[in-house]
């Protein structure tokens, strides 16, 4: 599988070291945004060079890659990910979560539980959290050394005039450690439950912004919120339209031109368990 | 506490590279006075200001300001430019205001009054919706702006508005010191009066302690208890503001005395 010719992991040896003491310090300090030398890599920004990058730095042959893109471990960007990393290192490559020990992500954290010794690796656009609000980096870095996080309720002020209610569903901001506030990449906030205290390590790539951040294991993460409005999870009142999961992320697909729609669960890898689980518990005919 | 003056300023200087343009500037601000600068542009009177307030390192000299004891201690002076940058900023946002000349400068324009005015609060940590609405509809009708007009965008707002909106938004964390720079500039007559009518009363309710730095007199005879006269750098007359203006002992102030136009 893997190409001889191409350096293991497409980086080179001195790049990965350069991104592994970033990843070490973003560890250290969770939250916060460690810059490092982002490198152009063979894919365009917005497919998740910062997410590569990090795995490309932390994998090895023995490591066992997933790949989903918003859920999914068919769609383009996924299917090329995972095909560039069999390429680069020849790792044996998985659809199953558990299975697991690297799952590279972009916009959705898996529905099944992740355990200790798993790395989830984030693909992250935009890894300030005040950038709408305060446009100087210089400001939006002093803030955080200072701790002044106003701003980030005034976001959701804002939501709650003009809406009645918080509108901001992904990249909801996150209060890490009750520390440093952070975006937890364009994952709906459905998901930001699931950062809380997650056994598994979380590293945060964003290639174009040169940023890397993280979440340690059992890490405290907080959405934020105000007292009379506090942080709320978007329900579905129908289950999945394949598996009949009532628990898990649904996205809405238009089936034809009639406005026929079915709600089925994003994370395909899940959906396709709890599938095969029903149809062994269902009596058989 | 009334023994001691709200803000202490010593022979203060301030330098573009070479270039000095504040050069030495002392003056005492009492717990609730309102001091106006005046002088012509370039005399040197916003870079003061900016010293003051702490938004530009001065070369030498000392700014000390009041800050709020903690309890049951006494008040007592400290150089700001000795904190670190953590106090200085939270000083600020609670215990300072700064009026800009342009509102824009001072407010944020793409979020909504309401926001606008809260923001401070939410900065101090408050928490719940509700009643930091309550809060800032209180503040907007204070400033006579209508609470219906809370979720509108400032860039809707008129001049005037954007002012008062402003002086709503530095106001509500009940600050002891505002700086003003040019609050009425750029306002036509009719709403400049009102503005002025509006912080007169404000700071006399308030007690509140004010530097207003402008190039009008009338301003400064309205709102002012003192005045300070900057030509080149210099403090060239200070005093009584009713006194300056009636009786100018410089020839700077004279001149600026008598080159207003009788109405």
């Amino acid at each position: 599988m893997r190409d001889p010719h191409i350096q293991f992991a497409y980086l080179d040896e001195r790049t990965k070291r350069m991104i592994r003491r970033a990843i070490l310090k973003a560890v250290a300090i969770p939250g916060y945004q460690v810059p490092f030398g982002s490198r152009e890599m063979p894919l365009p920004y917005g497919w998740g060079t910062g997410g590569i990058q990090v795995t490309a730095s932390i994998i090895g042959a023995d490591d066992v890659l997933k790949v989903i893109d918003q859920g999914s471990d068919d769609t383009v960007n996924a299917v090329n990910i995972r095909r560039f990393f069999q390429r680069t290192t020849g790792v044996e490559v998985t659809t199953d979560t558990t299975a697991a020990s690297i799952i590279q992500t972009r916009h959705r954290i898996p529905e099944t539980p992740l355990h200790e010794g798993q790395i989830l690796v984030y693909q992250v656009p935009v890894p300030e959290p005040m950038q709408h609000l305060e446009p100087l980096e210089v400001e939006t870095r002093k803030l955080h050394a200072l701790q002044e996080y106003g701003l980030m309720h005034v976001n959701l002020y804002e939501d709650l005039a003009h809406f009645g209610q918080i509108a901001t569903t992904y990249d909801y901001p996150v209060l890490v450690n009750s520390r440093y506030i952070m975006a937890p990449s364009p994952i709906p906030k459905f998901d930001n439950p699931k950062m809380h205290m997650n056994p598994a390590l979380q590293l945060f790539g964003a290639g174009r912004e040169k940023r890397i951040y993280a979440v340690p294991p059992y890490t405290s993460v907080e959405s934020l919120g105000f007292e009379d409005h506090p942080f709320s999870l978007q329900r579905w009142d129908q289950p999945c339209g394949i598996c009949g999961s009532c628990e898990s992320f649904l996205d809405e697909v238009i089936t034809d031109d009639q406005g026929g729609r079915l709600f089925v669960c994003s994370d395909s890898d899940y959906c396709a368990k709890t599938q095969a689980a029903g149809a062994q518990d269902a009596p058989s005919p | 506490m009334k023994h001691q003056p709200l803000l202490r300023v010593r022979d203060l200087r301030c330098a573009y590279g070479a270039r000095e343009v504040v050069r030495g500037i002392s003056f005492d601000l009492w717990p609730g006075e309102v001091l106006a600068v005046v002088g012509e542009s370039g005399s040197g009177k916003s870079t003061l200001l900016n010293a003051v307030a702490a938004r530009h390192t001065p070369s030498a000299g000392t700014v000390e300001f009041a800050v709020r004891p903690a309890a049951g201690a006494a008040a007592s002076l400290q150089d700001i430019y000795a904190m670190t940058e953590a106090q200085r900023r939270v000083l600020a946002r609670t215990d300072w205001g700064f009026v800009h000349q342009h509102a824009a400068d001072g407010l944020r324009m793409n979020v909504s009054a309401g926001a606008n005015v809260s923001e401070r609060l939410m900065a101090l940590g408050q928490r719940h919706y509700g009643r930091l609405r309550e809060q800032a509809a209180d503040w907007l009708q204070r400033v006579e702006i209508d609470p219906a007009r809370m979720d509108d965008r400032p860039d809707t707002f008129s001049g005037g508005m954007r002012q008062r909106l402003q002086i709503a938004r530095n106001l509500i964390t009940a600050p002891r010191l505002v700086f003003m720079d040019e609050p009425t500039s750029g306002l036509d007559v009719s709403v400049q009066a009102r503005l002025l009518d509006m912080l007169r009363m404000l700071t006399r309710e308030m007690q509140l302690a004010a530097i207003v730095v402008t190039h009008d007199l009338a301003v400064a005879r309205l709102l002012a208890q003192r005045m300070v006269v900057m030509q080149g750098g210099h403090a060239v007359e200070a005093g009584l503001t009713d006194q300056l203006l009636d009786d100018p002992q410089h020839p700077y102030t004279q001149l600026l005395v008598s080159s207003v136009l009788p109405p």
